[in-house]
């Protein structure tokens, strides 16, 4: 029972950091098309630019400045880069932000090396904020709900009820429209651009000390931020949150209830001395399998219902 | 080009290349560059049937040219063992390309009906999984140690031992021969054309009466076949085949290899490979930032020069073809856009690497070898000296870089008059 509390709270935890990955990206790709490959990079980025900072300064001023940089990081991307690319099409600009992925995946590896940084939780905040069911659970932990579920509750105001939100949500479905009423629809997107890439930096120095700070940290989560958003459906805000939290508890959840398969094999009557090197196949467990079941959702997502749970159009 | 190619004699000089390369190039290491080279040939006109022919951009054609190699290299391992029927190491490379298929046909199916993003997702789904695989079935693909094999098995057929290097190399150079004659046919065959169709616009090659998706299935699935006899090339080449040759960087390096020499002509692929792994294998050594520079050209190309090299040759066809005074004409902006590019180049590389030095550099080391010369990291001055020779390069490039689009345009002028006159 400990358990399945424990990986409620860790998966829903992993599920709102990869929310905060994926709110600015579901944007970006609504109303751009584009698939923003470089997306986690700059959650990446988030992540080292806290560390260098909080070196300095500390962790709260870090939590604040980084963010604003990774931003401006972002909105220079889009102005200078990728929209040169737009004219030539969804394809061009995948393309590009693939290459830019891969640029600062190199550019972190030549300022702060191929090894982890040691990118620490701050002092104060290194205590167990409640006991329940016999798990503690700490204060940065619990923090790091509060201040991704804030960022869910201010996003979905700010663009419900607010004149720029209804904006963005128009530019989302009618760019053409919006740009002929007088909106300058390339800034626009430049700057949620920039914003998107913002919350990835928030997200970067939120997660970056509990997932670790390393050059591969972008790749590994990157993929799956890719899975939640076609999971979501595209520009779908609330289809980004549930299937955050899907495929965090679901990757947690197959880690700490970890189910072998062999009963499965052996109930259909295959014995595992006969496999020869098939073995490995019947000794699976589910935490084992575990990287590959949020692929194995994109992959039967997008063949059976290219517009994910809870969006307007096919990817 | 289409002239030109359909010629036989770049066929011949093809061939010719191949057979006499190892007579110009003789030591171990331009051996092993070429044999490298042979593949990455095959590969990149592999994935360019995808990428440039049928407009599908995969970010896991990789999974094709591993998969290959490992059940190659399990092939021959068991044969050493004497488990398998004999099958002669020279024909090996089939076998991979019938995994290819195998597995193309069966993941094609499913990821064909759409092309464009979705095509793009999964493919990154299934490269992904494969990935994950490798870690999971360790007695197959043994973890991230992979496979070790020994190629030299079974008769030796007019001493045919694969067992020096040079007999590699003419086994992979004249597999890579074949499969670029026979791609090359391909793009002639009216399948070649109803890809290029489907590619172009899916719907009017509805309307016309062909099912899109097994268009872009068959492209698929021949494109899987010769990705596969890559990689059992590869897999004869290494005698090892490791978990990362079905990942993604193996699948975005291909990539990276096909757009920077251009996808939209025959020879770009090629042109990519070649430049692109001699590179890898000189660079790589010589400095650590090697990848970045690799990231940030494949960046720019992608910005200003979407027809990768090869679209950058052919765009001034016109020119040499109508008059090669006019071509002439464009020497000289042309050597001043480059002089000034490798001035910028020259100040940029010098300070990436020393912050690389910097960063990467054990206590009390101050001095970097940059372009043959101590420079010493500590002293602000060398800072100074680089950052100015940068920038000056950059200024100097945005003047001459319009008088190099300048001169084309008044090049491209003169064709068209000549031709209205």
């Amino acid at each position: 029972m400990e358990i399945l509390f424990f990986s409620l709270f860790n998966g829903i935890l992993y599920g709102l950091l990869l929310f905060m990955l994926s709110a600015g990206l579901t944007l970006i790709f609504g109303m751009m098309g584009v698939l923003n490959f470089a997306h986690a990079s700059f959650f990446m980025l988030g992540a080292y630019f806290a560390y260098q900072i909080s070196q300095f300064i500390g962790f709260w001023p870090a939590l604040v400045i980084a963010p604003l940089v990774v931003g401006v990081a972002g909105a220079l991307v889009e102005r200078y880069g990728l929209r040169q690319v737009h004219k030539y099409g969804h394809v061009a600009e995948l393309l590009f932000t693939f290459g830019i992925a891969f640029v600062i995946e190199e550019l972190v590896q030549m300022v702060w090396g191929k090894a982890p940084v040691p990118y620490e939780i701050p002092q104060s905040m290194k205590f167990t904020a409640l006991t329940w069911q016999g798990m503690n659970y700490s204060a940065y932990r619990v923090f790091m709900v509060l201040i991704s579920v804030g960022i869910f509750a201010a996003l979905y105001l700010f663009l419900k009820r607010t004149r720029v939100g209804l904006i963005i949500q128009a530019a989302l479905s009618y760019p053409d429209v919006v740009g002929s009423l007088g909106h300058n629809v390339p800034r626009i997107f430049m700057l949620v651009f920039g914003f998107g890439t913002a919350l990835a930096g928030i997200a970067g120095v939120l997660g970056g000390n509990v997932l670790g700070t390393e050059p591969a940290m972008a790749l590994q989560l990157g993929t799956i931020v890719f899975v939640v958003i076609v999971v979501g459906g595209l520009g779908s805000l609330g289809g980004a949150l549930i299937a955050s939290i899907f495929i965090g508890l679901l990757t947690n959840m197959a880690v700490s209830f970890d189910i072998p398969f062999r009963g499965f094999f052996e109930a259909l009557g295959v014995s595992p001395e006969a496999m020869g090197t098939g073995k490995d196949l019947i000794d699976m467990t589910s935490s084992g399998i575990s990287p590959i079941l949020p692929y194995l959702l994109l992959v039967l997502m997008l063949i059976f219902r290219p517009r994910g749970l809870f969006g307007q159009r096919d990817v | 080009m289409r002239l030109l190619l359909s010629k036989t004699g770049v066929w011949i000089a093809a061939a010719a290349v191949i057979l006499l390369a190892p007579t110009l190039f003789q030591s171990g290491f331009a051996l092993s560059v070429m044999g490298q080279m042979g593949v990455a040939i095959i590969f990149a006109l592999a994935y360019n049937m995808l990428l440039g022919q049928g407009g599908m951009l995969s970010f896991g054609h990789a999974v094709y040219f591993g998969l290959a190699g490992y059940f190659s290299i399990h092939y021959l391992n068991l044969m050493g063992e004497g488990l398998v029927w004999y099958f002669p190491v020279s024909l090996l490379p089939l076998f991979g390309g019938v995994v290819g298929l195998f597995f193309g046909v069966l993941i094609g199916f499913v990821s064909t009906r759409r092309a464009g993003t979705t095509f793009a997702m999964i493919s990154l789904g299934f490269s992904e999984m494969a990935t994950a695989l490798t870690l999971i079935l360790v007695a197959f693909f043994n973890g991230e140690e992979g496979i070790q094999t020994d190629r030299w098995v079974g008769p030796e057929p007019f001493g045919i031992t694969y067992g020096p290097d040079i007999q590699v190399y003419y086994l992979i150079g004249i597999w890579c021969f074949v499969a670029m004659v026979a791609m090359y046919a391909l793009t002639k065959t009216p399948f070649g054309r109803m890809s290029n169709a489907v590619r172009d616009n899916p719907e009017r090659a509805q309307f016309v009466g062909y099912n899109t998706q097994r268009v872009r299935w068959l492209a698929f699935s021949l494109s899987s076949f010769f990705a596969g006899l890559a990689g059992a090339l590869h897999a004869i080449n290494f005698e090892h085949v490791g978990f990362e040759t079905v990942g993604l960087a193996q699948s975005g390096f291909v990539l990276f290899m096909v757009f920077i020499g251009g996808v939209r002509h025959y020879l770009g692929p090629i042109l990519g490979a070649v430049l692109i792994t001699l590179l890898t294998a000189t660079l790589g050594d010589l400095t650590q930032a090697w990848f970045l520079y690799f990231g940030i050209f494949f960046v720019v190309m992608v910005v200003f020069a979407p027809g990768g090299l090869a679209g950058l040759i052919m765009l001034h066809e016109p020119v040499w073809k109508t008059d090669i005074r006019l071509a002439q004409r464009m020497i000289l902006p042309y050597m001043g856009g480059l002089i000034t590019a490798l001035i910028a180049g020259f100040g940029l590389i010098g300070l990436i690497e020393m912050i690389y030095f910097v960063s990467h550099k054990l206590a009390g080391d101050t001095d970097v070898l940059l372009y043959g010369f101590a420079t010493d990291v500590s002293s602000i001055y060398s800072w100074l000296i680089y950052g100015t020779i940068a920038a000056t390069g950059i200024v100097l490039c945005r003047k001459s870089f319009p008088a190099v689009r300048g001169s084309w345009n008044s090049a491209m002028d003169d064709v068209r008059e000549r031709f209205s006159a």
